[in-house]
């Protein structure tokens, strides 16, 4: 264990029932970076971050964060984290700055000093116009929002978020990335949950797959995407073509199976590296004398890692 | 003191809420009111109060007892909102002491109780009801009506963090209904047929209920058993058993927020 982590979970084991919410979950995130954290429905995310935040009892393992064991040290971890869970848990009655003026109290500031921070957080946030209409009348993006500087009242630390975008429309959901690549731009470690790849593509410096309670694998997001196999080369092939032998042709070509999409006509190919295959397919596709409609060269997208991930891990 | 402190925060955030949205405590307060009436006037004249004494100072101080049960409702209602909304779950991730929301539900709803007294003690008066005892009695009356408040706190608060569906507060807001009418709060439980009669006289709401009306000078309905002179020391008596259970039991469901 590095000293620097800012978060560190060791075998970690939480059952409901006959559910292993958590079976020996193993993170270490260095401080400063975000952490995606990723994973279908029901990996066990929520309650990992669940159990970092302090917030439930773990049946098994170790875990610290900002250097404090989460179990023997509960208050100085809550004086260090920051937890936005999947529902936007602000006041909806009350306004965006009594919102963030009761959470500081709350967080051990006085009256003063919350009010001066609420201020400054609304500005941060982009809130200060709405900061006294109630936050039923805000949008998703801006409850969303509001949530976050919440979640920042005393400048954690350690972050969490928890889906901090389920829900919301694609221009919300800009508007909270920017938010929380500031907020990692100021120091703050953040560990993000989320089931959208290009989510965790977009924000996440590491990725950890997560799926029936433990984590598949970690890695950068270009790391991942390595480890399920090599580039995707994909012909779109004219009508007057005919598929079969066009497929057969080009698969000798490149030396690997064509996967076939009759729908849309398109052919595609995993190959080693793609600039290789890449020239020997426009030589064949030249002896065939055939133009395709189109020609893209791509690695693999998080999806295909995460299905590849999560599905093997089904299997075993 | 932090766990004070943070109870009275989240205590001023209810008091907030009455401010930004007047209109959700004046229709309780209105509904409380209008139930005074139904009774008082639609229902009072074919009430016989057994005894003797005017109905409307028999009902009085039960329509005051039995806002007080009623409160259950909003205690659980408000309780199981925070929770189902991750509210709680941001509070317990907050530095502070295990007992600030409650006591924060406690300083809200006790507040909120107590303007309900006063609204119900004045409408009182002015359709007619008086208090003949003296202002040492009738204080008396309004901290047992308080303390009956504060023990049914804790059975809301209970319900409200072990059942945080919809449901659960439903119930509530269903059963309380017979609870509440199975008293001696509106009627006296000597008109009843016997067995139910006996069932009613071991309500706290009925122990509660009668105290107050001794204490306020009140016909009290009643002419024989523990509801008589033991009156006072059943309201004192009821309301502390119900919190020395549900207290505990409250403190485990939160606890319980951690499996």
């Amino acid at each position: 264990m590095a000293i620097q982590d800012a978060l560190t979970a060791d075998g970690l084991r939480k059952r409901y029932g006959d559910l292993h919410a958590l079976d020996g979950f193993d993170l270490h995130v260095p401080a400063g970076v975000i952490h995606g954290l990723l994973g279908p429905n029901g990996a066990g995310k929520t309650t990992a971050v669940k159990a970092l935040a302090t917030l439930i009892d773990l049946d098994g393992g170790r875990a610290t964060v900002a250097g404090f064991d989460v179990r023997t040290q509960a208050r100085q971890v809550r004086q260090r984290i920051g937890l936005v869970g999947q529902n936007a848990a602000v006041d909806e009655i009350l306004g965006g700055r009594q919102n963030l003026v009761m959470f500081g109290r709350l967080a051990g500031l006085s009256t003063a000093d919350a009010r001066a921070r609420a201020d400054r957080l609304l500005d941060t946030f982009g809130l200060t116009e709405a900061a006294d209409r109630a936050v039923s009348t805000y949008s998703g993006g801006m409850r969303r929002r509001l949530d976050l500087a919440a979640g920042f009242i005393l400048t954690p630390a350690v972050l969490f978020l928890d889906e901090p975008t389920t829900g919301l429309d694609p221009r919300a959901r800009n508007e909270v990335w920017e938010t929380v690549r500031e907020i990692a731009a100021r120091g703050t470690t953040v560990l993000l949950t989320t089931q959208y790849l290009d989510e965790a593509d977009q924000l996440a410096s590491q990725i950890s797959v997560m799926n029936h309670g433990r984590v598949v694998a970690t890695g950068t997001p270009d790391a991942l995407k390595r480890q399920v196999g090599g580039d995707r080369v994909t012909v779109t092939v004219p009508v007057n073509e005919s598929l079969e032998s066009v497929a057969q042709r080009l698969s000798t070509a490149v030396d690997a199976p064509a996967a076939v999409d009759a729908g849309s006509r398109r052919l595609t190919f995993e190959v080693g590296t793609g600039v290789v295959a890449l020239a020997d397919l426009v030589r064949a596709l030249d002896e065939l004398r055939m133009t395709p409609e189109d020609l893209t060269l791509r690695r693999p997208t998080l999806d295909e890692v995460f299905l590849t991930l999560t599905a093997k891990e089904v299997v075993r | 003191m932090t766990t004070l402190r943070a109870g009275w925060v989240i205590t001023q955030r209810d008091l907030a809420h009455w401010v930004r949205e007047p209109w959700t405590p004046i229709f309780g307060l209105l509904f409380s009111v209008m139930l005074l009436l139904v009774f008082g006037f639609l229902f009072g004249g074919a009430i016989i109060v057994p005894g003797g004494g005017d109905y409307i100072n028999f009902l009085l101080p039960g329509m005051l007892a039995l806002s007080m049960m009623f409160g259950v409702e909003r205690t659980a209602t408000a309780m199981a909102n925070d929770a189902r909304k991750g509210i709680t779950d941001r509070f317990r991730s907050l530095p502070i002491g295990s007992a600030s929301v409650a006591l924060g539900r406690v300083g809200a709803d006790l507040t909120n109780s107590a303007a309900e007294l006063l609204v119900l003690i004045l409408g009182g008066l002015l359709i007619g009801w008086r208090i003949t005892s003296d202002p040492a009695s009738a204080a008396l009356a309004v901290v047992l009506l308080l303390l009956l408040r504060f023990a049914v706190l804790w059975i809301g608060i209970f319900v409200g963090l072990s059942f945080r569906g919809e449901g659960a507060t439903m119930a509530v807001q269903v059963l309380v209904w017979p609870i509440g009418f199975l008293s001696t709060a509106i009627v006296s439980v000597e008109t009843m047929p016997g067995w139910l009669g006996s069932v009613a006289a071991w309500n706290p709401l009925s122990a509660t209920a009668s105290a107050v009306r001794q204490l306020f000078g009140n016909p009290t309905g009643i002419t024989e058993g523990p509801l008589t002179d033991g009156a006072v020391w059943l309201a004192i008596g009821w309301p502390v058993l119900l919190t020395a259970i549900f207290l505990p039991l409250s403190a485990r469901a939160y606890r319980n927020l951690r499996h």
